[in-house]
């Protein structure tokens, strides 16, 4: 893969660790590309990309919802017994300065996962469909990257695990049906978020961009 | 084997794209362009500098405020590791040491050593400081664990009388303290690792 000047330049494509050129060939699903000097992944295409990806927004949606209305949590202590929903937690800093921590924790817990669900879904729907890219498809796709590392379900699904403990000692504390939901959910995402290749679908958007709008039917008057 | 910069080009970090050097945003995913952010360190010093601060009273405020019918008690983010492998849940008790303490200051550290081997233009194992910035860019948001327990505790525990969890002045130090250290992360520019080295170092036969 050396280069030189005489490549087009939308062959080209640069490591966004270490700066370095490389031309871009299509290489088979399930091979990786790597940078030569810094050995960042480039290139990693996957069968079924974007039906992957469509999965894994939906899978995120359900999560999402489940979680904010099923109670997943509760706890049993001198005949009084109080569940939570994943929206009592995100809410539960009622006072003071500690409305930031309330805030972020919405925001990380329920509402950037849901947004990136959408963005994601919007981006890549027409791609598994194979229709043009929808207006903004690419703006989406791109918010839905850089919100990746603010989307913190299995962080939170680990948080739960450690809450359990810390109130051995006070009283008794069960999951719900909807927490192990929620585990089996996170490990999906997690997969399918590792997997993504972002150059792939880059390219695909922009061959998706490229097809033409579909004609309305066209009613001929006589 | 040459860099964008060399050819007067100016890659897009978002989408791996290549535009030419005067380009200031990206024509394919929008992203600003910057050949090198001549900012980066600045900005990573400036966010580290804030996490730190951050994360001094994170462990000196207790995180949770516990009170059941006869008793009052405060633990802080050390203090609460400690009961937990007092009741003998020592895996439990050591996620949360790792989460609150040993991420944390592991990534003090290896922040302000990037930051440092970039200023003095290092030539010493690229590859591994690469390695060492993915780590961190990795594991950064996993200290936000202790952060959910005391939400998930405080939503929970409020039994009237018999028992009520509330949220310290540390839970908030922390949160902040771990945002300001993924801010600082992110703004590090890893391209800068590269610029002083020779093209060829550290690269397999092309
Ligand atoms: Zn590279
Ligand atoms: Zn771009």
């Amino acid at each position: 893969m050396t280069v030189t000047s005489d490549v087009p330049r939308a062959d080209l494509i640069g490591c966004p660790n270490c700066d370095l050129l490389h031309r871009a060939k299509p290489i088979a699903e399930g091979e990786r590309a790597v940078c030569q000097r810094c050995h960042t992944v480039l290139i990693a295409p996957r069968a079924a990309a974007y039906s992957r990806a469509l999965a894994l927004s939906v899978a995120n949606l359900i999560l999402v919802t489940a979680a904010v209305f099923h109670p997943f949590l509760e706890i049993h202590a001198a005949g009084i017994v109080n569940r939570v929903s994943l929206l009592d937690v995100a809410t539960s800093f009622g006072t003071g300065a500690l409305v930031v921590v309330t805030v972020t924790s919405v925001a990380m817990i329920l509402l950037v996962p849901l947004l990136r669900a959408l963005l994601l879904a919007y981006a890549l729907t027409p791609l598994a469909l194979q229709h043009r890219a929808y207006a903004g498809a690419r703006w989406a796709f791109r918010v839905a990257q850089e919100l990746k590392p603010w989307a913190m379900t299995e962080i939170f699904v680990i948080g739960c695990a450690v809450a359990l403990v810390k109130v051995a000692g006070l009283a008794r504390l069960n999951f719900g049906p909807a927490f192990w939901m929620f585990i089996a959910l996170s490990a999906f995402v997690i997969l399918v978020d590792r997997s993504l290749c972002t150059w792939s679908i880059w390219s695909a958007l922009d061959e998706a961009e490229k097809k033409p709008r579909r004609q309305p039917a066209r009613r001929v008057r006589q | 084997m040459t860099t964008a910069r060399e050819e007067g080009l100016v890659t897009c970090r978002t989408c791996a794209r290549v535009w030419p050097g005067t380009a200031e945003a990206c024509g394919r995913c929008g992203a600003r362009l910057s050949s090198r952010d001549a900012l980066s360190l600045q900005r990573v010093w400036a966010w580290w500098i804030a996490g730190v601060a951050c994360y001094i009273p994170a462990n000196l405020y207790p995180m949770l405020v516990t009170e059941t019918l006869t008793s009052r008690s405060e633990s802080t983010i050390i203090g609460g590791a400690i009961d937990i492998a007092k009741h003998g849940d020592l895996g439990i008790a050591l996620i949360v040491l790792i989460a609150s303490v040993f991420i944390p200051v592991v990534k003090f550290i290896a922040i302000a050593y990037l930051g440092l081997s970039v200023k003095l233009r290092s030539q010493q194992t690229p590859v591994g400081r690469m390695h060492l910035f993915e780590v961190i860019e990795f594991i950064g948001r996993w200290s936000m664990i202790d952060v959910f327990v005391v939400a998930i505790l405080s939503a929970l525990v409020q039994l009237s009388v018999v028992a009520s969890i509330q949220p310290g002045p540390a839970a908030l130090a922390f949160a902040l303290s771990v945002i300001f250290t993924m801010f600082s992360a992110k703004s590090f520019d890893p391209r800068l690792i590269w610029d002083y080295l020779p093209t060829r170092a550290g690269s397999r036969a092309p």
